[in-house]
This record gives C-alpha cells, structure tokens and sequence, in this order.
C-alpha cells in the first residue's frame, strides 16, 4: 500500500482560486450566484469559493449547504447515515445560478442526488458543478464545469481529501 | 437501530440520533416540496389494535413523507375481531412483505412480542401498547422542550438542568413513562404532579420526584408543564371524587397559568379535555405547545422510520469517515 500526495496546501489554494476566477468569467459576474456545497467537505469548499468570489467579483455571494443524503440511491447498501443540515442562502435558489461544489467527482451519483434535491427546495436558473479533484470512473453522465484537478486512478485506489476546518491538515493523497 | 420498543432501555446516543435526525426532517418540511425519496419501495403497516387518530395519522404523514406505502390496519372490523391472533395478523403482514409495523395494542409488552417472537422480520415501532411505553411521544415531547429552549442550535444537545412537571393520571399513562425514563436518560429533572390515587405504587423506583399538590410544582418552577388527559375510558374505578375536583386541584386553569413562571411551556399530548386537567385559556395561550408538539410528531416519526428502515440490514454504527473524506 503506498501514498502519494496530490496536492499540497497551496496547490489547493491555487485550484479554488483559478475556480472562482472561472466561476465570474462564465457568470460574467458575481450577480445571481449562490454556491452550495455537499456535506462535509464541499461545504468547507463552497464556504472558501465565495468568499473568493465575493472578493474578486467585489459584491458578496452567498455559500450555504445541500445535503443529500435522503436522495441517494445506495441508503440500503450501508449502515443508516445521519444527515445533514442543509442551508440554504436567504434568498432560495430560484431563479439564481446555482454552483454546486463537492471535493471529489467519482461516480457522479451524489451529484445526481444533488440535482434531485435542489429540485425539491426550488427552480434555479441553472446549475454548475465545481469540484477539486476529477477521478474518473463516472456511472452516469454527469460533468463538471470547474475541475481543481483532472486525477486519473485505478477504481480500487481511494482519494482522501482533507481540509484544515474539517482535519486540521490540508492535502490530497491517493492511496493505493 | 432495528426497533424503536422503549425509551427505558433507548440509549443516550440513539435518543440523540433521532432528536437530531428529526430536526433535519423538520427543515425538509419546511421545503417547498415537502415529500422526500428516500423510503420508496418501503412498506409501512400501521397496526392498530386500540382506537387513535392522532397518532396513526402522525406516523401516516410520516410515512408517506418519506415516499414509503402505507397500509393501515385497523383491529375493528378486521380479521382480529373474528378471533385472529397476533402470531397469525404478523405472519400475514410478514407474506406481504412488509418492512417496518407501527403497532399499538392494549396489552402492555404487545410490541417486544412482535419484535422477538421471529414471526416477523419487520422492524416495530411502539405506538403505545397498554400502560407501558409510548416512545415516539416521549421523543416529540423531548424535541418540543429542546427547540423551545435552544432554537436553531439544537442539535446535539441534551436536556441537562431542565426541570419537567408531569401532572394528572401517571398511573395509566403510558407517555408519562416514556417521559420519565428519557427525561432521565437526556439529563432533565422530573416531578411527577398527581392525586395519590393516580400515582403507580412502584413509583420510588423511578428517577423522579413525586408531589401530590399542583400549586407547590408551579412554585418551583419548571421549564415544562406537561398536562396529561384524564383517561376517563380507564377509569373504571373512583380515583378522584367528581371531575370537578380533580379539575379544582389538578387542573390548570388560569389563576395557575398566571403563577406559572414567565417563560415555563406548557405542554399536552392531547385529545384534551378542555375545562378539565387544561382550561382554555392554558391550552390556547403562546406558553401552549400543543400545535407544535403535533408538528414535530411527524418529523420525529419521520426520524424513527428513517433511522428503522432507511440503512443495511444490521446496521453498525457509522456517520461520516472519520479520517478525510474518500471515495
């Protein structure tokens, strides 16, 4: 078994910088934007995202939290997960563009459960994705619009991404 | 969890779980789509033996809430009036496949029963079975306390230094049991408020305090009055003199309400009777609980159910990886 590390501290400062660059350029601007994170780390994530966004962009942008827990479609395949609070920015999300942000992209099926929940909570204008690390390995055809890091890995390999708010450390290894 | 039978045995950390797990509810119920995905394919079987609107609804809600099917059994004209048993009801809810059974029953132990005798392999829930538990009561009443008292920062928080008065008929209550062993469990002080008449005689074997007159429980002052209704269909025989002085001593009319601590909740788990253990004025004042305790009824079922039927078979214990996120 060997460790390798992908990214270091300011690696993951650099991608989440360049993101929230991406993020005004597509949106041509900080108007309208609300970014959500997936519990635990997307939230620590999308918390820094628009904090970046607010403070390039020069007006703030809301981050909360989307859990999804009660949307997946593997509950009965483990042990009861507890979920999540989900908060969700005054305002809501219709209407507004809405950018989802998670730490890694495999095989999309807790985007998928995302998309299903926001539904639930209201009608965005649209919906982006903004992940640090890209595995690979995607099972149903979802894409991300803002990448940290393309990873390519073996399917048995795992991806550990730990984050200072959540881990006090700040890296990304994989194991294999 | 697999059953969800009593509070006495329920652990800190499963009582907390469902607490928790019930406030996520509440904010789902709160959505613009209040139903949510997560049961679908489940079958609920609401097995009720003895008479309830209340709370076969609440788990109803519940139930449906969550996109599980819902099959309401009802012991009045059923097969169960014709002389069937609980082994024979069970094993035909077993050959139809259902995956949890809501059940209330007159007989004091009717849920452990179901739970143990391996007729089915459903999980039960305990809605109430004869003067023993009603656990999912216990818990709304313990999330009305905690939301009440801390609001949005109730998550993970247990009831430490909160006082309780339960007052009316301990003696048939089977939610004033419930209450005391969680109460006890969450880290609250409980009074237990009653004529000596309705008092249980193994009442010093509980971890809670008894008094017999209600004005010296007001003075104390406690966080939460709960109000118990007077079960005048198990009063078969004379507990107090007359109604009216059961409500002249126990009941809390408006003089109590005002001599009553400013911010001390008044709760009941109704059906009340009005002018009886509550006066109007008690039960339609902003102190009231009882419109938000139905409330959060549902989201706590939702919680039990969830916890019951939404993980693996067998489940351990597991929330998020504790080291890094992977996948």
């Amino acid at each position: 078994m060997s460790t390798r590390t992908v990214l270091h501290e300011a690696d993951i400062a650099r991608a989440l910088t360049r993101i929230s660059h991406e993020i005004l350029e597509s949106n041509k601007g900080p108007d309208n934007l609300v970014i959500l994170g997936i519990p635990t780390r997307g939230v620590t994530l999308a918390r820094r995202i628009a904090a970046l966004v607010s403070d390039f962009g020069g007006a703030p942008v809301p981050a909360g939290a989307l859990d999804v827990t009660m949307y997946r479609d593997d509950l009965h395949r483990h042990p009861t997960r507890a979920p999540q609070p989900t908060q969700i920015p005054e305002g809501g999300i219709d209407g507004k563009v809405v950018v989802l942000v998670d730490d890694v992209l495999f095989s999309g099926r807790s985007i998928r459960a995302a998309l299903d929940a926001l539904q639930d909570i209201g009608r965005p204008a649209a919906v982006r994705l903004a992940i640090l690390v890209d595995r690979g390995h995607r099972e149903l055809p979802i894409r991300p619009d803002f990448v940290g890091k393309n990873l390519p890995s073996a399917r048995d390999e795992r991806v550990y991404v730990r984050l200072a708010e959540n881990d006090s450390r700040e890296e990304v290894t994989i194991e294999s | 969890m697999r059953h969800l039978l009593d509070t006495q045995t329920l652990s800190y950390d499963d009582a907390l779980r469902i607490l928790d797990v019930a406030e996520d509810m509440a904010d789902t119920q709160r959505r613009e789509v209040k139903k949510l995905p997560t049961l679908r394919g489940k079958t609920v079987v609401n097995l009720f033996f003895e008479d309830s609107t209340r709370t076969r609804i609440s788990f109803e809600a519940a139930a449906k809430r969550l996109s599980a099917d819902v099959i309401n059994f009802s012991a009045k004209g059923s097969s169960v009036s014709k002389g069937e048993s609980l082994q024979d009801t069970a094993q035909t809810l077993q050959a139809m496949g259902a995956d949890a059974v809501v059940i209330r029953h007159g007989s004091s132990g009717a849920p452990r029963t179901l739970a143990t005798s391996g007729w089915i392999s459903a999980g039960v829930v305990n809605a109430g079975d004869g003067t023993h538990e009603h656990p999912t009561q216990a818990l709304l009443d313990a999330f009305t306390i905690r939301k009440r008292r801390f609001g949005a920062d109730s998550r993970g928080r247990d009831l430490q230094g909160v006082s309780v008065a339960i007052v009316g008929d301990i003696l048939h209550s089977r939610v004033a049991r419930s209450n005391v062993w969680l109460l006890r469990t969450l880290g609250a002080e409980v009074t237990l408020v009653a004529p000596p008449t309705l008092v249980p005689q193994d009442v010093s074997t509980w971890p809670a305090r008894v008094v017999y007159d209600l004005d010296e429980a007001i003075a104390a002052g406690p966080d939460a009055l709960m109000m118990l209704r007077i079960q005048l269909e198990r009063m078969n025989a004379a507990y107090f003199p007359t109604e009216r002085e059961y409500s002249r001593r126990w009941g809390l009319d408006a003089a109590r309400l005002g001599a009553l601590r400013a911010d001390s909740i008044v709760m009941h788990p109704g059906p009340m009777n009005r002018g009886l253990e509550i006066s109007a004025e008690a039960a339609d004042s902003p102190r009231s609980t009882v419109l938000e305790q139905v409330a959060n009824g549902v989201s706590v079922r939702m919680a039990a159910l969830y916890l019951l039927l939404a993980g693996a078979e067998r489940d351990a214990d597991t929330t998020d990886a504790t080291e890094g996120s992977t996948r």
